[in-house]
């Protein structure tokens, strides 16, 4: 019987997936690529939430509303960021974050 | 779906993460049918496994990134960042076995003779009209921000 709980541990462990991939990686796609995964994790709880608190027989469609919302916002960001990285590598013709130190004190 | 998220983080060469990224993302959508949110697991499909990764993709034919060469490896800070993860992990396992609501199978559904896009677009039409109109204004922005940081004599 698979419930609320085991959707929370996998949301949970995909969090942390992005954020080892955030923190080990250094190269700047691959960490913005982390990044996605993270929000997918919280996408992955409100899911399960609005299945789990369900309203006269219905999911809760207040939480589907919000996915929603944030996978409009994600594409947003992820097409302003790929922009950045872009102007960034014409600057610097670099990926690797160690390589870009110039407001490192 | 964690296998291939994990692959992500661990192949070197950035079009095996991207395309592993593609597979996480379609196992998740995979879930998202499991708890019969399926507008959802489309738009999962059709925007981050469709159109999101495609730009990935592109972007990195276009700088043309090749597989990261090795590096003096920095112990310290992967040291602290795998402390960071695993107490992470441990904070979410503890918290999850103390919540015993979670533990209860899922509620029942009931069939209400409409699909599932017509109670999302109810939903988001009606209590949530405002913040659909300033997500359109936001992407109107995003379109045009992108539009000047994509020129050429960027300064």
């Amino acid at each position: 019987m698979v419930t609320l709980n085991n959707y929370l541990l996998v949301s949970g462990l995909l969090f942390s997936i992005g954020l080892a991939g955030v923190l080990l990686r250094r190269n700047i796609l691959v960490i913005f690529m982390s990044l996605e995964l993270m929000l997918n994790a919280a996408n992955l709880s409100l899911v399960a939430f609005s299945r789990f608190r369900t309203l006269e027989g219905l999911p809760n469609y207040n939480g589907q509303v919000l996915v929603f919302f944030i996978i409009t916002v994600a594409a947003a960001e992820v097409a302003v960021g790929l922009a950045i990285i872009v102007a960034l590598y014409r600057q610097r013709q670099t990926t690797h974050v160690e390589d870009l130190n110039s407001m490192k004190f | 779906m964690l296998f291939f998220a994990v692959l992500v983080v661990l192949l070197r060469q950035p079009v095996s993460s991207a395309l592993s990224l593609v597979m996480a993302f379609l196992a998740l959508a995979a879930l998202y049918v499991s708890l019969e949110a399926f507008f959802i697991g489309v738009i999962q499909v059709m925007i981050y496994a469709g159109a999101v990764m495609v730009l990935f993709l592109f972007i990195i034919m276009l700088l043309d990134l090749k597989a990261e060469v090795r590096r003096k490896w920095n112990l310290a800070a992967t040291l602290f960042a795998g402390f960071v993860v695993l107490v992470f992990v441990l904070m979410i396992q503890s918290v999850l076995s103390k919540f015993e609501m979670g533990k209860a199978p899922f509620p029942k559904l009931t069939d209400s003779g409409k699909s599932d896009v017509w109670h999302i677009g109810e939903t988001l039409f009606s209590s949530y009209n405002l913040p659909f109109q300033v997500i359109a204004v936001l992407i109107l922005i995003a379109t045009v921000g992108v539009v000047v940081l994509s020129k050429k004599e960027l300064k």
